[in-house]
């Protein structure tokens, strides 16, 4: 269920990357390449995992699935907040420089 | 339980190589006093540039896969942070995994990053030849 949720983070976070011109100015990419490579890596780990577990692996029960899905979806909000924190530092409306500046704050 | 930390000490070489190659190509671009060299290069997307994007790719992969395991209680904000290390047979445990599932992940997001940039490089060879030719 995480990587689910991780995989359609990615894709989402990719189709809002190709259709907004000012991806290059918003650092829309970072966006992109953190939930592809966690999805990469969590498609590994599913293989892995389907290896050992074989049918059972289909078959989780539902605490397991709800527990999994709550982690995918904290997952998702952390991947957003690292990419905030990303955008605020690089700032490129000026915003934060501006809020800290000393002529705002006069 | 630490398979990330494969992938980790990847990112961070692959961060540092593309810093090193990032200061080696400025200062080629600065001292370059030919203009059509310089354009040529500006041209392309230097290789330092994907090498960011291998980059970038590990690091959000990490950082994800990080919060993975502390929600798991594999990883505690303490020393020795993981906690497999308090056991020696969750050690031997935990080395296996990451010389197989941490090893995997490490080459398949490589493998997906020199597959991307094998076809963006075969694109711009063909806008190259297809701008040459007009």
């Amino acid at each position: 269920m995480t990587l689910v949720i991780a995989l359609i983070c990615a894709v989402i976070s990719t189709l809002i990357w190709y259709f907004n011109p000012d991806r290059k100015k918003l650092k829309l990419s970072v966006l992109c390449f953190e939930f592809w490579g966690a999805s990469l890596m969590w498609l590994v780990d599913a293989v892995f995992e389907f290896a050992e577990l074989k049918e059972e692996f289909f078959t989780q029960s539902a605490d397991a699935v709800v527990n999994d899905a709550l982690l995918g979806l904290c997952v998702a909000v952390l991947g957003v907040v690292v990419y905030l924190i990303v955008l605020l530092i690089s700032d490129p409306n000026g915003v934060v420089k501006q809020l800290f500046s000393k002529k705002d704050n006069e | 339980m630490a398979c990330f930390v494969v992938p980790a000490v990847e990112a961070v070489a692959v961060t540092i190589a593309a810093a090193v190659m990032k200061k080696k190509h400025k200062k080629q671009t600065e001292t370059a006093n030919n203009a059509e060299r310089s354009t040529e290069k500006e041209s392309a997307t230097p290789f330092y540039k994907k090498l960011g994007w291998l980059a970038s790719l590990l690091w959000g992969g990490v950082i994800l896969l990080a919060f993975e395991h502390l929600w798991h209680g594999e990883i505690v904000p303490w020393f020795p942070f993981l906690t497999a290390m308090s056991d020696p047979t969750a050690i031997r445990e935990m080395l296996i995994e990451m010389a197989t599932v941490g090893v995997t992940m490490s080459v398949v997001v490589t493998a997906a990053w020199a597959v991307v940039v094998a076809i963006g490089n075969r694109i711009a060879k063909r806008v190259a030849t297809g701008a040459n030719n007009k």
